[in-house]
């Protein structure tokens, strides 16, 4: 007998989630802007409302161009569904606000994207939800921090910046146990390294800004649901669970199963929050997606180059470099946890400290200054090669302790590796760490 | 909403009424799941159904979903135990909607309980279904790779690829999770009784109420062509053909299901 089959994973990237246009033809997603769309009659107007049938209402909640990238993403993580919205950090707070009310608690990964962090630790609370914070290695930090009133745990597969690697079997472990879902913010990663919910988180999220979308033109996020956790079991989560009386008194998780909660996030969260995708911004990602593979492949090999070229600096005792991290390197803490979860390698974010007269932060200063390549600016995952100094940008919200709680040094710079030629890259890396060690 | 409950041969049977209270008075609709799988597949029908003149039941068949008991180990039996659902539920008549299995078991109910069945809808469904013997083995230890046989045949091109009607939802990724979710061993007694319902022919040329047939055109585990030969072999049958719809055609082309529906059983919003 054959094995079940199934298309794989490249061929998902350009197809999933999408029919040629029945109208015209078009291979190409269309870009359906539009803000609304005619109903055939009043009868199939009060049955879309009434979600006694599929379809399209009001670009908000749903559109067609965005749908595709919404099924794509879906199939790519193999989630059984998936909601865009604007941003990522949209994508967080929906998801968040799908599964919690006030008095909700989050344990999160203290090595985590800093607007993510903020969200957690400042804005959420004046909701009354509040994050405990605990570092990704810490599993019975984690264990120890989920409470009755813990709704969810969160983290990253590659923290940021530390690139610390989240366990994810072990910490889905905890939270299971606990009755308590566990959401990866996959960004670093995409499906392309690896697929959190096959290793037993319940939700992924993307800031489909970065890698996915590749190109750096087009703000979005998405949350993808893995249709693996047990609502009704946990009994945690009324939002899922009991009867809502904003859409017809449904229970989404008799209503819809394994669905429950990427139907309640649209239906609830699209609709009354409003963070949605536009669909020219779900079309420019679409044309990132469908060279995920080859572009992961081209950043996953320059990474590896320009590491190799890190360290032959740290190792020469004229070189400006004072530390290289990235987890495939045998002295990283977690070598071997990411040889089991990023097989395919451990992505193009590379962080190492510099080095030279006046200290790290005056260093840092002339190395960034320094580079004509990378491109100084808050954002990842570009194709083209780009640099921060997390200390003073992307993380500078943080105060000492939670700068150092997170892994962020103030010698820290952060690369994140493009697809230019390595060689050019190497080329000006090393100019600039000329000019940081000459003071 | 509060679903009704109903005990059948005393174990509880969970039934989705599609967002309406259950009134046995009205026009009933009882909705059979196929192999392995529970109510949720009728997601795109149940509310349809229940706001166009039908009481709804979608039911998880007996060891599926949220019903208790053992899974039945024929078509037969479940067919007995609709009728015994009927009673509990205190419906005279009903139509019977089912799928694949489900099928078999309205056109077995019908042929049987003319009495009971006002009219049925067979979708994915040939007089005998005949399964692989490695499937049947596999399914029956549980092994997850008949489920994934199940959900990788069932789908057509459509489901593979995408496209769905309901924005945002993937089809296979949305199987392959209901059907992890079922107890292992349960579908492995559903194929055990589709492979040995021997009397389909019999049972469609017994049958005297008004039949709809719904045929998905790239059906690979009831073809068209099989629909086809048990339309011919009921005396009121109708046929629709899906053309893009494979063996799933309540979760690949929900609108055209709906559309046969509807045209089937007159249904009007109320």
């Amino acid at each position: 007998m054959a094995d079940a089959k199934f298309l794989k994973f490249d061929t998902q990237t350009l197809h999933a989630g999408q029919q040629p246009d029945p109208a015209t033809g078009a291979r190409a997603v269309p870009i359906h802007m539009t803000s609304s769309y005619v109903f055939q009659d009043t009868d199939h107007a009060a049955a879309l409302f009434n979600l006694e049938r599929a379809g399209h209402i009001y670009s908000r909640i749903s559109n067609p161009t965005v749908a595709v990238l919404e099924e794509r993403l879906a199939i790519l993580e193999g989630g059984v569904g998936a909601v865009c919205t604007a941003s990522g950090q949209a994508a967080l707070t929906l998801a968040i606000l799908t599964l919690m009310d006030a008095g909700g608690h989050i344990v999160a990964s203290s090595s985590i994207y800093g607007g993510s962090r903020n969200l957690l630790a400042y804005t959420l609370p004046r909701l009354g939800i509040t994050t405990s914070f605990v570092h990704p290695r810490d599993l019975d930090g984690i264990r120890a921090a989920i409470r009755p009133d813990t709704r969810l745990v969160f983290g990253e597969v590659l923290g940021n910046p530390g690139l610390e690697v989240l366990d994810v079997p072990a910490v889905a472990a905890i939270a299971h146990a606990a009755g308590v879902p566990l959401m990866i913010d996959s960004t670093f990663t995409t499906p392309y390294l690896c697929r959190p919910l096959a290793h037993g988180a319940d939700l992924v999220m993307h800031s489909c800004t970065k890698w996915l979308a590749g190109h750096g033109v087009a703000i979005g996020g998405v949350v993808i649901d893995g249709g693996t956790f047990d609502w009704e079991a946990s009994g945690k989560f009324p939002t899922l669970t009991e009867p809502y009386a904003g859409y017809h008194g449904i229970d989404f998780a008799e209503e819809y199963g394994p669905a429950a909660f990427i139907m309640r996030a649209r239906a609830e969260g699209l609709r009354d929050f409003g963070a949605c995708m536009s669909p020219m911004n779900a079309f420019q990602i679409l044309q990132g997606v469908e060279t995920l593979s080859l572009r992961m492949k081209g950043h996953i090999h320059n990474a590896r180059k320009i590491v190799g070229f890190l360290e032959t600096e740290l190792a020469s005792d004229k070189g400006a470099v004072a530390w290289v991290s990235y987890p495939e390197l045998v002295d990283h803490p977690d070598h071997a946890l990411a040889a089991r979860l990023l097989p395919h390698g451990c992505g193009s974010i590379i962080s190492f400290g510099v080095k030279g007269p006046g200290g790290g932060r005056d260093a840092g200063r002339r190395f960034i200054e320094a580079l004509s390549l990378f491109s100084h600016l808050a954002n990842v995952g570009d194709a083209k090669s780009l640099v921060i100094h997390p200390a003073s940008t992307t993380h500078a919200q943080l105060e000492a302790a939670a700068l150092a709680a997170s892994g962020v040094g103030e010698d820290m710079i952060r690369l994140s590796i493009g697809l230019e030629d390595a060689d050019d890259l190497i080329d000006d890396l090393k100019q600039a760490l000329r000019a940081a060690a000459k003071g | 909403m509060t679903q009704p409950s109903f005990l059948v041969h005393g174990h509880p049977v969970y039934a989705h009424t599609g967002g309406r209270p259950f009134d046995p008075s009205r026009p009933v609709a009882v909705l059979l799941h196929g192999a392995g799988m529970d109510h949720t597949v009728w997601s795109l029908q149940t509310r349809y159904l229940a706001h166009h003149g039908r009481s709804v039941l979608a039911v998880d068949l007996p060891g599926h979903g949220r019903s208790g008991g053992a899974p039945l180990d024929s078509i037969a039996a479940l067919a007995d135990w609709v009728v015994a659902l009927l009673d509990a539920a205190g419906v005279a008549k009903a139509a019977l909607i089912g799928h694949s299995m489900g099928a078999l078991v309205a056109l077995d109910a019908a042929a049987r309980r003319a009495d009971r069945i006002e009219s049925i809808v067979l979708m994915g469904a040939a007089e005998r279904m005949p399964v692989h013997p490695d499937l049947l083995a596999s399914a029956a230890a549980g092994d997850p790779s008949a489920n994934d046989l199940v959900i990788g045949w069932g789908h057509g091109p459509r489901g593979h690829t995408g496209g769905s009607a309901a924005p945002g939802l993937a089809l296979i990724p949305g199987g392959r999770r209901l059907m992890a979710g079922i107890t292992p061993g349960v579908l492995g007694v559903d194929l055990a009784a589709c492979n040995a319902y021997a009397t389909g022919a019999t049972a469609a040329e017994a049958v005297g109420c008004p039949a709809l047939v719904v045929i998905g055109a790239l059906d690979r585990m009831a073809s068209a062509k099989a629909g086809r030969a048990l339309a011919s072999r009921l005396k009121m049958s109708q046929i629709v053909t899906i053309k893009q719809a494979g063996h799933m055609m309540m979760t690949e082309t929900p609108d055209a299901t709906v559309e046969a529906l509807r045209g089937f059983l007159d249904l009007r919003r109320v």
